[in-house]
């Protein structure tokens, strides 16, 4: 059993972040050089807020890439679910109500892709693919136009309220970091969940049930997107149908620049939370230099090729 | 069955799946709306179509490969408003055209290069590549429409060779180029090689990786025509022209009834599928529904033909 599995081990999980805490520790001097305002407590703080977004709508991703699939509607399940909840919330003052309406429409979209792919077998790519393009239809097709904005001041707290000075989604994304590694590394299924991607076939000869574990990875990978997007909703104060296509790029980018592989069986949070912070850094810095927000996709699809090129790479030369 | 190479056009078992969805598309459209099943509606439907089907044509080579292009609706966005530019600057349809072929060609090679030379996952390469296409459209167009075209592009669009609109001209001639290219020449042989049987090639003496960039470069050129195409249908040039094409291109392929592994494509199966999206799309114009619901049905679409092909694999 323990031959499949590709967990990474302390020294190793350390050696292989090494390259991208030095990148982050480059940028962050780089940064500082070239920006007044860079090392600021309240620079820092909003860095933090938006990697803690970031992280929190790629964390059940990073499951779905351990193994080796992709679920690229969850930019498209954060929109919808914001749109819901935030009309939810508008109309009867029920910020619960609306958290309720949020995770569970991200689980059930991610409950959808799961059957898709685990049943039906239809490549992950092109299930969360379609799945992408439903759910902003539907998301469209909701607000008809429409935006909701003006929240309930309990509620926004999630999103902008702070606790001992430090925001709230900062303590989520902790709370989603520990738990979700803890899970990870000491639990059976997150052990499954490593064999999956490793080799799927020796998964399955070695008792693992494939299918199932599958289609909990993608029911989380909703779940998350539907937690992301209320943290979204509480920090926007606002909802259109358009808010989630932004987010998928960056969300994949985060947890393929955090090294876990596309090939599956490698990778961990911990590094899916380096990649946003790393991710977000970039975009911070271009907005502290004053380069126009147009260029930041063209940014990201060049980091995104970069770190996919190295883990092409690396992965190669593992296999000797 | 991966040892072999499958050559030949659809057998005829694959004909029902997406020869169904059409004739029940058809009739369900010709009852709910009585300007449906009329010539020139059915005309303009192939029309509608044309760009799509320019792009769908060189994607059915590349899912042919086990490969995916994303970035062809990015590429074709890019490429209107290079022809869009080049038009309005010096006024000479043929430098326009031009410049979408280069445009279409440059990211061609480029994800060629990053495919077949760099061994990047397609599907990433390629999400790569519609993000630059997709923020160099945005941030060099600031966002706003090119227009004031030169008179002549217009007819590229709407006019007509003896009664026949150009743009159906101009699909004729792509699928007889294509389909000659994929079942009358080496080439094509390679093409259902490079998904069925890799090794083969290389003992072949055929260097894989060219065919595999070629494969790429010629999605990328066909975007370049689309664009061409595309401009003169809006009068302009527009940084979100093609945005959600890639998603309709893949749909049309899977709808056709072109697997995703190992190699077995039917390239009239994506004309086929090509119509069914563009019949899907012209019908719930006419019936006045909201098209964000069009591209939730484009995604139901796609997951019945899965779900035909599944059955099927289920019972042989």
């Amino acid at each position: 059993m323990s031959a499949i599995l590709r967990r990474p081990q302390l020294p190793e999980a350390l050696l292989q972040s090494l390259p991208r805490l030095l990148a982050l520790l480059l940028l962050c001097l780089s940064l500082s050089l070239l920006s007044d305002v860079f090392l600021t407590w309240g620079n820092a703080i909003n860095v933090l807020r938006q990697t803690s977004l970031l992280f929190i709508g790629a964390s059940g991703l990073t499951l779905v890439v351990l193994t080796a699939g992709l679920d690229l509607s969850v930019g498209s399940t954060i929109g919808l679910a914001a749109c819901v909840a935030g009309t939810v919330i508008k109309a009867t003052g029920e910020p619960l109500l609306g958290a309720l309406c949020a995770i569970g429409i991200g689980a059930a979209a991610g409950l959808l892709n799961g059957l898709m792919v685990a049943m039906l077998r239809i490549p992950s790519f092109i299930a969360t693919y379609g799945m992408l393009w439903v759910l902003q239809g539907l998301a469209y097709f909701y607000m008809a136009g429409q935006a909701v904005f003006g929240f309930p001041h309990g509620f926004r707290q999630l999103g902008r309220g702070l606790f001992l000075g430090i925001p709230i989604p900062i303590f989520v994304m902790a709370a989603v970091l520990t738990l979700g590694s803890f899970i990870l590394r000491s639990t059976t299924v997150g052990q499954q969940i490593y064999a999956i991607g490793g080799n799927a076939v020796s998964a399955r000869l070695s008792g693992v049930p494939v299918r199932r574990r599958l289609l909990l990875v993608y029911v989380l990978s909703g779940t998350m997107a539907g937690v992301a997007s209320l943290v979204f909703l509480a920090q926007l104060n606002s909802a259109q149908a358009d808010i989630g296509s932004t987010l998928t790029l960056p969300a994949i980018a985060a947890v393929l620049v955090g090294g876990t592989s596309l090939f599956g069986g490698v990778g961990s949070l911990s590094g899916t939370f380096i990649g946003a912070l790393l991710l977000t850094l970039v975009l911070n810095g271009m907005n502290l230099l004053d380069v126009d927000a147009a260029w930041q996709p063209l940014a990201t699809g060049c980091i995104i090729l970069a770190a996919v090129y190295l883990d092409t790479r690396a992965s190669r030369s593992r296999r000797g | 069955m991966s040892a072999t190479v499958d050559r030949r056009p659809g057998p005829l078992a694959r004909l029902p799946g997406v020869a169904a969805m059409l004739i029940v598309l058809v009739v369900v459209f010709a009852l709910a709306s009585p300007d449906f099943a009329t010539l020139p509606n059915l005309s303009n439907v192939l029309v509608q179509s044309s760009v799509l089907l320019l792009l769908a044509l060189p994607m059915t080579f590349v899912i042919m490969t086990e490969g995916l292009d994303i970035s062809v609706g990015a590429v074709l966005t890019l490429g209107t408003l290079s022809v869009a530019a080049t038009a309005l600057a010096t006024g000479s349809l043929v430098l326009a055209f031009l410049a979408g072929l280069g445009t279409g060609l440059a990211f061609g090679f480029f994800n060629g290069w990053l495919v077949a030379y760099l061994d990047l996952p397609p599907f990433v390469a390629t999400l790569g590549s519609f993000s630059i296409a997709q923020g160099l459209a945005l941030a060099l167009s600031g966002g706003q429409s090119i227009t004031g075209m030169p008179p002549g592009l217009l007819a590229i669009y709407s006019g007509t060779v003896l009664h026949i609109p150009v743009p159906i001209l101009i699909i004729v001639i792509a699928y007889a180029v294509m389909h000659g290219l994929l079942y009358r020449t080496p080439f094509g042989t390679y093409i259902f090689a490079l998904g069925g049987n890799r090794e083969a090639l290389v003992l072949a003496g055929i260097p894989p990786r060219l065919m595999l960039a070629a494969v790429y470069a010629l999605s990328g050129l066909m975007a370049g025509i689309g664009a061409l195409l595309l401009t003169a249908r809006l009068n302009a040039g527009h940084p979100t022209a093609g945005i959600g094409m890639e998603f309709d291109a893949i749909a049309a392929v899977a709808v056709g009834g072109t697997a995703f592994e190992r190699g077995n494509g039917w390239l009239f199966g994506t004309v086929l599928g090509v119509f069914a999206i563009g019949i899907l799309r012209n019908g719930m114009d006419l019936l006045a529904l909201p098209s964000s619901l069009e591209v939730a049905c484009i995604g139901l679409l796609v997951i019945a033909a899965f779900l035909i092909e599944a059955i099927k694999g289920e019972q042989p």
